[in-house]
């Protein structure tokens, strides 16, 4: 399993860096139109695309304006994902460091690329990044009092080297998985104002969390 | 402090653990003043839940005095309460539709992976029964943390004692939403399979609901005889063809609505493990899935089919058939606990409702395995264990 993940994240690295950024922007913009069906691309048994695409839909019983301008503030975010430590402005961009197997970390730095209040931030990365990386979080209201539906889709490139597929590893691992649970944790934080854990003392709640991310 | 944990099949013990701390801002503490043991805890017992992990700290009936609390919780310290066994955030989308069981938020995160595996969805936290639901420590202990203390717990009137209200965390809802799915009116024929707590109470509240008859299905003579005090007509299954008699004493018209408080011992929950399972558990588990199938013939057409038992995995040879050509309507699911409390609190208070009658043995805490192994091994006479930290060991007798 693991060894084909890094055959997989090899050739990923090899041929897919260049093309990285225009395959994303490909995919999102064919993800609402689905194609054959109006399913997402992301749900397709073939998505004709690599699987460093992941893409996740949840419903929040917050209004938009309140989860987009939580989502806006980058540095709210590493309350959620479990694997970004911080996240910095510098300069107008924002520096994540993501943590890596083996007690590395990786720097990530990104800049807006588009930004439409209530309903939409995108983001990528800039050259001088540890991986190439692109996300986009969307916010549409729910039918009725059911609030917003929130919808990540991320797309994860890693470079070439040791360092490159550590990083692969860690995003090929369960990418799905990763923002299955960073989703469900901001709608924990949004809903009910903390993150649900079944510790039972606080050291448990550490110790759970080095677990989790730190495999 | 101290704390029923689990070891592995039939091997519970009580233990030395950590005390509970608050961690979220919701949170509360509270020392356990009355726990109970559960009939689904002796799932647990004969391991046949997935995901309990030695040392899990089980029980999820329970109260006590609230000693601690986080700084977003309503509750005061020194105020008595009820603990619903279901864990429920009251902010989610079917927490807002009083589908409390179904919460979306209270099964931690990194948890809900092998229950949405197993059914689509993942299952809500509920305490102390296994990792599939949170792993959540237990109220079989001197003190539990309560999440989400500002949704559950329910406050108790001091001059109610602890006997008369323990069972609103779990087998009194249960019972009674057993009953409202049943949808029963009066002039309704309604029968119940199992008179162990839950069916005892789901027979109670069917009389509430004002069912115009109740018959009661088991095989030991004492549980029957409490059926027999509620006011219900008791069948002993060993020595009476049931559809036959059922569909006499329903005038050859057939229950109304039809109640299964029996469940299934779980077959297992991975596919290829439940086949094993069940060849090994075969005299039990094809004695408890007839249950259901026997009520799904006995109901008539256009009635209603309700099932408070629990039911972990997949069964064979279900009457799919009986229950389209018939028409029947089939309403089930885990307890949503808060949207009865306050009612069933009322009713207890102004008399309607006892449940006393069920409590056979009053134990302390330490005593607890031997609680486990009398309550699964004695059904007839161990009808329902209280277990109460800081009595007294030789007042247990």
């Amino acid at each position: 399993m693991s060894n084909r993940n890094i055959g997989l994240a090899g050739t990923i690295a090899g041929v897919a860096l260049a093309a990285g950024g225009a395959a994303f922007a490909g995919f999102l913009s064919q993800r609402r139109k689905g194609g054959d069906d109006d399913a997402p691309l992301y749900t397709r048994k073939q998505p004709g695309t690599d699987n460093a695409i992941v893409g996740r839909t949840v419903t929040i019983r917050k209004p938009r304006a309140e989860l987009y301008k939580f989502w806006r503030d980058f540095q709210n975010l590493p309350q959620f994902m479990e694997n970004v430590e911080t996240i910095r402005e510098e300069g107008g961009a924002h520096v994540w460091v993501i943590k890596a197997p083996a007690g590395q970390t990786v720097n990530v730095k990104t800049e807006v690329s588009q930004d439409r209040e209530n309903e939409m931030i995108a983001w990528t990365s800039l050259d001088d990044s540890d991986i190439e990386t692109n996300g986009e979080v969307s916010f549409e209201d729910a039918p009725g009092d059911r609030g917003t539906r929130v919808s990540l889709v991320m797309f994860y490139d890693a470079p070439a080297g040791e360092l490159g597929r550590a990083i692969a590893k860690l995003f090929q691992r369960e990418p799905q998985v990763q923002a299955r649970h960073d989703l469900k944790r901001f709608k924990m934080l949004m809903e009910t104002g903390e993150i649900a854990t079944s510790a039972h003392t606080k050291d448990q709640t550490r110790k759970a969390k080095q677990q989790e991310s730190g495999q | 402090m101290r704390a029923l944990t689990w070891h592995g099949t039939h091997d519970v013990r009580v233990d030395t653990v950590d005390d509970p701390e608050i961690i979220n801002p919701r949170d509360a503490i509270l020392k356990i003043t009355s726990t109970a043991i559960c009939g689904s805890d002796l799932h647990l017992y004969d391991g046949v839940i997935p995901g309990v992990l030695p040392g899990d700290v089980l029980g999820h009936e329970f109260m006590g005095e609230v000693v601690e609390t986080g700084s977003d919780s309503t509750l005061k310290k020194g105020q008595r309460v009820v603990v619903p066994f279901t864990i429920a955030c009251g902010g989610c989308f079917h927490c807002n539709i009083k589908q409390y069981s179904a919460c979306e938020n209270s099964n931690p995160a990194e948890k809900q992976d092998m229950s949405a595996t197993l059914y689509g969805h993942p299952m809500a936290g509920l305490f102390g029964y296994s990792h599939l639901t949170g792993g959540y420590s237990g109220g079989q202990a001197e003190y539990v943390r309560v999440p989400f203390s500002d949704v559950g717990p329910i406050v108790i009137p001091d001059h109610l004692e602890d006997d008369k209200v323990l069972f609103l965390s779990d087998i009194l809802p249960t019972g009674w939403m057993g009953a409202e799915n049943a949808e029963i009116e009066p002039d309704d024929t309604v029968a119940v399979w199992g008179c162990g707590p839950v069916g005892l109470f789901a027979i109670q509240s069917a009389i509430v609901m004002g069912a115009s008859k109740v018959i009661a299905i088991d095989h030991y003579p004492h549980r029957l005889e409490l059926a027999k005090q509620l006011g219900a007509e008791v069948i002993d299954f060993r020595k009476t063809d049931v559809r036959e008699a059922l569909m006499e004493m329903s005038g050859g018209i057939g229950c109304d609505a039809v109640i299964d408080a029996v469940g299934m011992e779980a077959h297992g929950f991975a596919i290829d493990n439940m086949l094993d399972i069940a060849k090994q558990k075969i005299g039990i588990g094809a004695d408890r899935a007839s249950a259901l199938k026997q009520a799904i013939l006995a109901v008539r057409p256009g009635g209603r089919v309700s099932i408070p038992g629990v039911y972990g995995g997949m069964t064979d040879k279900f009457p799919l058939g009986a229950l389209m050509e018939k028409g029947l309507q089939v309403r089930t699911g885990q307890t949503h606990v808060q949207r009865y409390t306050k009612d069933l609190l009322e009713k207890i208070e102004d008399g309607m409702l006892d449940t006393t009658f069920l409590i056979s043995h009053r134990l302390p805490l330490e005593d607890a395995a031997r609680g486990y192994k009398n309550f699964r091994e004695e059904q007839d006479s161990w009808t329902k264990v209280i277990l109460k930290p800081g009595m007294e060991q030789e007042k247990a007798a």
